[in-house]
This record gives structure tokens, sequence and C-alpha cells, in this order.
């Protein structure tokens, strides 16, 4: 048709005028999402192939500097992101049944995930500043795995003497050069975490956002695009961590002490 | 999409359920000396959960054709870059690997 038809029929107050449905809405608003995540892929995607590449060359110093994280507090991390999820997808199915209580508490359920989430990256950060296992020279005392950190304890962060307890027949200055090796390691590891956390602190600002128009009862059965789009962020953030546990954390564990 | 037929919160819990046991599987699976295969193990675990959260908490499975041909472009992309600078890295430079 060439001419514009004006209808007169009633429709929802969310749905633009190019649109012919909210179906239809909804549809272009995920694909648009997706094409989105696909950046996302891609700035991600570019760490993991630099990651792998060094972990390649650097086997053994990637070994070093993963069993130096605690796997506890990462393996707990997980679950509690796993479990924010959970709670997000069913912030989505509250919104299409029009539960609006459990819609709300759901998104607040996510976000306390989220925030215990980045608690215990903070404490995961301040270990390694504690140990100085940050790269570079800028934060802390600059880097130092060879037990230069604390003088008065020498065996705070000392992954020279972790290896060589391991393997006692390596020699000293081969062990001191792998521990030396492990600052790539870690600055993989602050990257890669630190683009995640900040994924995650955007995501939580999102949150905000919809919990407070979900308390309006903005979002129904016939309306509920943002919270879906809002979902779709944040499992991709959760996928995200789904590589980078295994991949930092779990290199290998062989001699891991429980 | 005519029919939303979105998962119900059962499928959920479901789904929760896989994503835990994979995390532990993942775990213990790393201190276990596979040799070569410990990556590949980790990967695949880690593989299987991500096509599980895309398939159901993103609801793919659920989507549009073209919002599956979208998500199927972005990890074939990705599944590229990786392949082709890691079998040029591994190939290219003898001295790289030493």
């Amino acid at each position: 048709m060439s001419t514009s038809q004006t209808t007169t029929t009633e429709h929802h107050p969310a749905l633009a005028h190019h649109f012919d449905s909210m179906a239809q809405q909804q549809d272009a608003s995920t694909f648009g999402m997706w094409v989105f995540l696909l950046t996302e892929i891609m700035m991600f995607g570019g760490l993991f192939a630099a990651y792998l590449i060094y972990r390649i060359k650097y086997y053994e110093a990637f070994v070093a500097g993963s069993t130096s994280i605690s796997v506890t507090w990462g393996f707990a991390n997980t679950l509690v992101l796993i479990g924010s999820s959970f709670t997000m997808a069913m912030a989505v199915w509250a919104a299409q049944k029009g539960k609006r209580k459990a819609q709300v508490w759901f998104l607040i359920g996510t976000m306390v995930l989220g925030a215990a989430f980045l608690g215990v990256k903070a404490k995961e950060y301040y270990d390694k500043y504690d140990e100085c296992h940050i790269p570079g020279h800028v934060i802390g005392k600059g880097f130092n795995t060879w037990g230069g950190c604390e003088l008065s304890n020498p065996k705070l962060g000392n992954i020279a003497d972790e290896i060589r307890e391991r393997y006692p027949d390596t020699p000293e200055v081969s062990a001191i050069q792998t521990a030396k090796h492990t600052e790539i390691f870690f600055s993989f590891y602050f990257a890669m975490t630190g683009l995640h956390a900040f994924h995650m602190i955007i995501g939580l600002g999102l949150l905000t956002w919809l919990l407070l128009r979900a308390k309006r009862g903005e979002f129904g059965p016939e309306y509920y695009t943002p919270v879906e789009l809002g979902g779709l962020y944040w499992h991709f953030v959760d996928i995200a961590w789904i590589y980078l546990f295994p991949l930092l954390y779990l290199i290998n564990r062989i001699h891991a002490k429980p | 999409m005519a029919e939303h037929s979105h998962p119900t919160p059962k499928l959920y819990a479901v789904i929760l359920l896989c994503l835990v046991a994979g995390t532990v599987l993942t775990f213990f699976a790393a201190t276990w000396d596979m040799g070569i295969f410990n990556p590949i193990v980790a990967l695949a675990i880690a593989c299987t959960k991500a096509t599980l959260v895309i398939l159901f908490f993103m609801h793919v499975r659920y989507s549009t054709r073209l919002t599956m041909l979208t998500v199927a472009a972005g990890f074939f992309w990705l599944l590229i870059l990786i392949t082709l600078s890691l079998s040029d890295y591994l190939s290219r430079t003898l001295q790289f690997l030493r």
C-alpha cells in the first residue's frame, strides 16, 4: 500500500509506529541485541585467541600463575554467576507471565548474586595485590614472584619457590625465569577478568534500570522486551565466565592441594 | 514469531543443575592428568555449558531462524579467528614452540 493507513484500533503504548505488531517489534529488537553481542564475542574472542597463543608459548609459567590463584573462590564465583543467570531467566519468565512481584524479586536476586560475584572478585584482586602479582610497576610494590615482595615474609606469593618444591630438579635460574614469565599470565588474568567485571558493573546498572521500570509495572505478557534483552546481555557475560574459569583457574590442578 | 513457547521454570531448574554439574566436572577433570586432553576436555565442557545457556536461558531454541543464523555466524567467526591464528602460530615459526 502506498497510502499511509491510519488505523483506529488500540495498540500497546510501547509499540513503535514503524512496526506492525508487538511480536515483530520484539523479533527486531532481539536480532539487534544479538548483533551487538556478536561485537562482544569479537572483543572477548581477540583476548581468548591471544591468551591461547601465549599459553602455548609459556605453558609452564601459565600453569604456575594459574595455580597461584584461589580455585575455591573461582569455583564459588562460578556457581554464584550461574545462579544469577538462573534468576535472570526466571525474571524474564515472570515478566512474560505478568507476575509483577516475582519479577521484581528475581531481578533483585540477580543483582544480589551479581554484586556477590564482584565482591569475591575484589577480594581475589586484593590477594594478588598483597602477593605483588599485579603486572607492571605502577600498582603496589611492583610485580614480583620470586621472593622479593615482602622481605619479612619471603613465602608470600613466591612462585619460584613453589616451582622448585614441585619439581626439585628444576635449576634455580630456570625457576626464576618461569616465575618472571607469569607476569604474562597475570596480564591476561587481569585484562580478561577485568573486562568481564566491567561488563558485570554495566549489567548491574542495566538491572537497576529494569528494576525501576518493573516496579512501575511497565512489563507484562504484551511487552517485556527490555527484560528479555537485559537477560541476553547478562547471560552473555555468564558465558564469558564459563570459558574464563577453566582457562584461567584450571590450567593444571593435578597437584592441587584440597 | 507467533508462538513464543518459552521454557518453564522446571526446565530452567534442570539447566541450572546441568550447569552446576558441569562446573564440578570441569574442576575434577583438571585434577586428573590427561596430558594433551586436559584443555580439550575443559573446553568441551565449557562449550556444552555455553550451548545450554544459549539455547535455553537465551531462548535461541525458541527464536526465529534469523536469530539462530546470527548466533551461529558469531560463533563460526570466533572459530575462524582461533583456528587460523593458532594454525599460523603453531606451524609458521618452529622457534615459537621451542
